[in-house]
This record gives structure tokens, C-alpha cells and sequence, in this order.
């Protein structure tokens, strides 16, 4: 029973940590843009695809795939900020419709150009973590719980300790203000929306060996990403990484013990449940909701 | 003159209109007559100012219900139907209550998690849902004859005259509403919400009103797929569907009651036509995202916009 608790909080950690890549990019672009953006599954779905083309396909190493697939989904995301964003900046819902078109677009270009069939990709390693005879932990997937960390600790640095960073947060307080700064707004959005898609782009990217890659496979993600950033609050990224834990804790566990389905509702129930009793949150604070 | 001849004359028209099709084309037709009563029971929802993501889910409640209500009670087919839309209304007034504690966006997520959940519940239980397979041999609509013109369901032609009829009362009913002072209370509550509010007007009874409606007759119109296509499952009713029908609302602009219907003709002819006979099936997602993302672009106000310009042309010359 130990051992069952102990690999159920291994696989917990390993799913908070891609989540929370995804939920912060996704709070990022709303704080920054006011925006949400209904394409993030798909900029996750376009990562693994990166990884497929130039790891699986040209062979060229799996960290170099990787990092191409961050730069790929970052532009990716440049585009749809000058592209849909910019145009529909005083129009909220129109920044959320036209990224659910850009969604549908991704979506198709993936089923024509690797057909709607799983993909195949070779494991990275096959060496495994052995803390017991029930209790082991893939490296692949070590790789990942790294990555997250050191990335959301490299995202923390930057908002916090750097220019850039304070003239982001200034801007997602206060366009305005911000603006009479100096602040360029467009320079803002461009950062966010490259930093946020390419979040996404690399959690697809990293995952990719371990989940199934299919051009629906941004589904399941962006409802997940929903309900991290709604229970953490919209606009808090230490909520976002606090409620991706407390997701993914929540989820492992009802998976293990019942099953996956059930997991799904209960994961959707408590996100009904916060918008009902906190619609800001658990982390969040009222003036940013 | 011109305008008591119209009706008649769009009456004549579509009455003959399957004639010339073939029988794909005619089955396409039937669906489309379906969709136009989804999106403007859409439109009715929006008309409150909230846009919700799970009103396909809705309509599969109704078609699930009335699928249900044949198979289990073995109800005759067109009670169920109306059952269907009544069980749609009743779980839509459920869902009001913790639906409307929240606006604009979080109604949006809220709306959306909402009809995951009932989706995932049809998957989860097998009994009675049928889990991932959904329902299938739900019982066809009964043939029946009224003297000059027999309805024999197995044709798409007489269901088209069937549905055409069921959505043509139900439309005029919601324009009855829409004209109504209740209808025009919708209007207030989207945009002079506080002045309503002050004038003594529950807002949170007329948004509920507004969405059972449109629920229910959503769920009639789910029940009428279900008799015609036999089988649901719970991926008929999913997000990508809510998508198309969310594209023919915008591209054809919420202001009036004729927007979406237009939108929703306009994209299915162009998809059936220009893109199934040209074999462009795949790229028919492709298509509506770039569709969407134009019209919100380029013309936010839908279609109805050129048309009311056209119009106002026409008045002024």
C-alpha cells in the first residue's frame, strides 16, 4: 500500500510538472493580453509534432528537437499575436474566437500532414529508476519534472529580477500606466505570447515520448490547463503552479483508485465547484479576476 | 403586395427545393434544417449577452432523453421528442444555478465544463447511455399519411417535409418570444443590465427563462437527429461540433433572428457543395478556422451587416 501511495505520487509530480508548464503559459498570455487562449492544447499538440519531425524523422538528437520546438511554437505564437491579438485587442471574446479558428487550423494541418493515425516516437532512454520493487520512475520522465522546474525557476527569475520582466508584470497590472512608462504594449505582447506558446511548445516537445501524438491530442490538455488556471485563479502563476499540483495530485489518485473517465469528471467538478464558491480562485486575488 | 406574396412564395420553394437533389444532398438538407433550429435557439441564449459552450451538449441531452424514452418506456416517437426537449429545458434549468452565479468569460469556461461532464457521464455509464457507443437502432419516427402526401421515413424527403414543419413552428414561436415583452426583457438584460435590474427586473429569472428556452427547443432539435440518424454517442456532441455551429452564429452576426439562420445555410452550402464535391473533406476544418478568424476580423458583425447595409441602400434610393 506504501509502495501504491509512493508511485501514485511520482506519476502526480510527473503530471503537475507538464501541466504547470502549460497552465502558467496560458495564465502569462492572459495576464499580459487579456486574452484566452483556446489554441494552447494545440501549441502543445504542435510541440510533440516538432519532436516527431526532427527527432523521430530527421533523427537529429532529442534536446536539439526540443529546442527547436520551443523556437517553432514561439513563433507560432509571435504570428497569432500580430496575426488575431493585436487586430482584436478591444474585443475580448474576439481574441478567444479567432484563437478557437487558429485552433481548428493547427488541428488540420497536423491530420494532412501526418494523417490522424498515433504516432510512433523511439523512447529516449529506456532506463528506469529503481527505489523499489513497485516504485520506479522512468528517466524520461525525471527529464521532464527537471525541465519544468528549471524552466518555471528561469521564468521566475526573469519576471521578477529582470527589466523585461517588471515591464511585463507592469503591463498585465495596467496597460495604461504601463504605456506612460515607456512601456512598449506591443513589445509586452510579444514577449508573453512568444514565452507563453513556447511553454506549451516545449511541454508537448518533452512529453511527446511518453503520451500518445495525435492531432487531437491538445483536447485533453487545454481542459486540463482550464481547470488549473480557473482553481488557481486567472492571472496568478504561483496559483497556476500551486493548483497544477493539487490537480494532478487529485487526478493520479482517481485514476488509480477508480478510473480515468471518473477522474475527468471529478477534475471538471472541482473546477465548477471553485467557480461557484471562488470565482477567483484559490490563489487568486479579487482586483485581477 | 410584394410582401403578403413572399411567404407563399418561400413556402412553394421550400417545399419543392429536395426535388432537384439527389438523395446525399436531401439527407443533407435534413440536417441542415436541424441546424438552423440549433442556432437560433443559440441565438435566443446569446440574446442575454452570455455565450455558452455547451449548447450541443444540451441538444444531446434532448436526443439522448427522447432516444431513452423510446427504447426504455416505448413511447410513441413524436411524445418523446417533446419529452426530450422538456428533459433538455429541466437539466438546463439545473444547470442555471450554478451556471449563472458567473458572467461573460468564467459563464463561458463554466458553460464548457458543464457539458463536458454530462459528456463524460454518457461515456462513464453503460447503463443506460451505452457508454463510448453511445445508443444505436433508436426507433425510427412511424410512418404515417395525412391523405394527400404519405410519410415514409425511410426517405429523407418526407423526414425533410416532418422536421421542416416541427422546426418552422418552432422558430415562429421563438420569434413570438423574441417580439414579446419577455423578449424584449432579454434584450435589457444584456445591455442595460443595472437599469433592468433598478426597473425591477430579475435578471438571474429572465437569464434562466432564456436559457431553458433555447435549451428546450435545442433538445427537440437533438431528438429529431436522433429519430432520423438511429445512433448518438457522446462524440456527436462535441466540442468541435459546438465549434461549427459557434462559426455559423458569428459568421452570420447574432443582431437579428435571421443572422444566424443565415450563417448556418451559407456554411453548409458552401461545405456540402463547393467542398464535399470537390473532395475537400479534410480540409473542411481548415476551412471553417480560417472562415472564423476572417469574419471576426473583417466583419464583426456578421453578414447581416452587408445584408441590413444592402437593405437600407434599397430603402434610401
Amino acid at each position: 500500500m506504501i509502495e501504491l501511495l509512493a508511485q501514485t505520487c511520482l506519476n502526480a509530480v510527473y503530471a503537475a510538472s507538464y501541466i504547470s508548464l502549460v497552465a502558467v503559459g496560458l495564465v502569462l498570455i492572459f495576464g499580459v493580453m487579456g486574452v484566452i487562449n483556446f489554441a494552447h492544447g494545440e501549441l502543445f499538440m504542435a510541440g510533440a509534432y516538432a519532436v516527431v519531425t526532427f527527432y523521430a524523422d530527421l533523427h537529429l538528437p532529442f534536446l536539439v528537437a526540443v529546442a527547436l520546438g520551443l523556437v517553432f511554437v514561439g513563433c507560432l505564437g509571435l504570428l497569432m499575436e500580430r496575426a488575431l491579438f493585436r487586430p482584436l485587442r478591444d474585443n475580448p471574446l474576439g481574441g478567444l474566437v479567432a484563437s478557437i479558428g487558429f485552433l481548428m487550423i493547427l488541428q488540420a494541418l497536423a491530420v494532412l500532414g501526418y494523417g490522424v493515425r498515433m504516432e510512433h516516437i523511439p523512447p529516449v532512454t529506456q532506463e528506469v529508476i529503481v527505489f523499489s520493487d513497485k516504485v520506479r520512475l522512468p528517466l524520461s520522465r525525471l527529464f521532464v519534472i527537471i525541465a519544468a522546474v528549471v524552466l518555471l525557476g528561469a521564468l521566475w527569475y526573469f519576471l521578477k529580477r529582470t527589466k523585461f520582466g517588471w515591464a511585463l508584470r507592469a503591463s498585465a497590472q495596467d496597460p495604461e500606466a504601463a504605456e506612460l512608462q515607456g512601456i512598449s504594449i506591443n513589445q509586452t505582447a510579444r514577449i508573453a505570447m512568444f514565452i507563453g506558446a513556447g511553454l506549451a511548445g516545449i511541454a508537448g516537445a518533452l512529453t511527446a515520448p511518453l503520451v500518445s501524438v495525435n492531432p487531437h491530442m491538445g483536447h485533453s490538455v487545454i481542459v486540463t490547463a482550464f481547470i488549473v488556471i480557473i482553481v488557481g485563479g486567472v492571472g496568478s502563476l504561483e496559483g497556476a503552479v500551486l493548483a497544477s499540483v493539487v490537480y494532478a495530485v487529485v487526478h493520479t489518485f482517481v485514476t488509480t483508485f477508480y478510473d480515468g473517465v471518473i477522474a475527468d469528471i471529478v477534475g471538471l467538478s472541482l473546477m465548477l465547484l471553485v467557480l461557484i464558491v471562488k470565482p477567483t480562485g484559490l490563489f487568486g486575488s479579487a482586483d485581477r479576476a | 403586395m410584394l410582401k403578403y406574396l413572399l411567404w407563399p412564395i418561400a413556402l412553394v420553394a421550400l417545399l419543392l427545393l429536395p426535388h432537384g437533389l439527389s438523395f446525399s444532398q436531401q439527407e443533407i438538407l435534413v440536417f441542415l434544417t436541424i441546424n438552423v433550429l440549433l442556432v437560433s435557439t443559440y441565438r435566443l441564449l446569446t440574446l442575454t449577452g452570455e455565450w455558452s459552450l455547451g449548447h450541443v451538449v444540451i441538444m444531446g441531452v434532448g436526443a439522448y432523453a427522447s432516444a431513452l424514452y423510446t427504447k426504455e418506456f416505448g413511447l410513441f416517437v413524436p411524445v418523446s421528442m417533446l419529452l426530450g426537449g422538456i428533459t433538455a429545458a429541466l437539466i438546463a434549468i439545473l444547470l442555471s444555478f450554478p451556471l449563472f452565479r458567473m458572467k461573460g468569460f468564467y459563464f463561458l469556461i463554466g458553460s464548457f465544463a458543464a457539458g463536458e461532464i454530462i459528456r463524460l457521464l454518457w461515456k462513464r455509464f453503460r447503463e443506460p447511455f451505452g457508454g463510448p457507443k453511445g445508443i444505436k437502432g433508436i426507433d425510427p419516427m412511424p410512418d404515417f399519411s395525412i391523405g394527400i402526401y404519405d410519410f415514409d421515413f425511410f426517405e429523407p424527403i418526407s423526414y425533410y417535409y416532418f422536421a421542416g414543419t416541427i422546426v418552422i413552428l418552432c422558430l415562429w414561436v421563438l420569434w413570438r418570444i423574441e417580439k414579446s415583452p419577455v423578449g424584449l426583457t432579454f434584450h435589457a438584460v444584456h445591455w442595460q443590465d443595472k437599469l433592468a435590474e433598478a426597473s425591477g427586473v430579475n435578471l438571474r429569472a429572465y437569464r434562466t427563462l432564456a436559457f431553458a428556452i433555447a435549451s428546450g427547443f435545442a433538445g427537440i432539435g437533438g431528438a429529431l437527429m436522433a429519430h432520423y440518424v438511429g445512433t448518438i454517442n457522446p462524440n456527436s456532441f462535441d466540442v468541435e461540433v459546438m465549434v461549427f455551429v459557434l462559426t455559423w452564429a458569428i459568421v452570420g452576426g447574432t443582431g437579428t433572428f435571421y443572422g444566424p439562420i443565415l450563417g448556418c445555410v451559407l456554411l453548409t452550402v458552401l461545405n456540402e457543395i463547393v467542398l464535399r464535391e470537390m473532395g475537400f473533406e479534410q480540409l473542411r476544418p481548415l476551412i471553417y478556422g480560417a472562415i472564423l478568424i476572417a469574419s471576426i476580423l473583417f466583419l464583426p458583425n456578421g453578414l447581416e451587416s452587408i445584408v441590413q447595409r444592402l437593405t437600407r441602400k434599397e430603402a434610401k434610393s
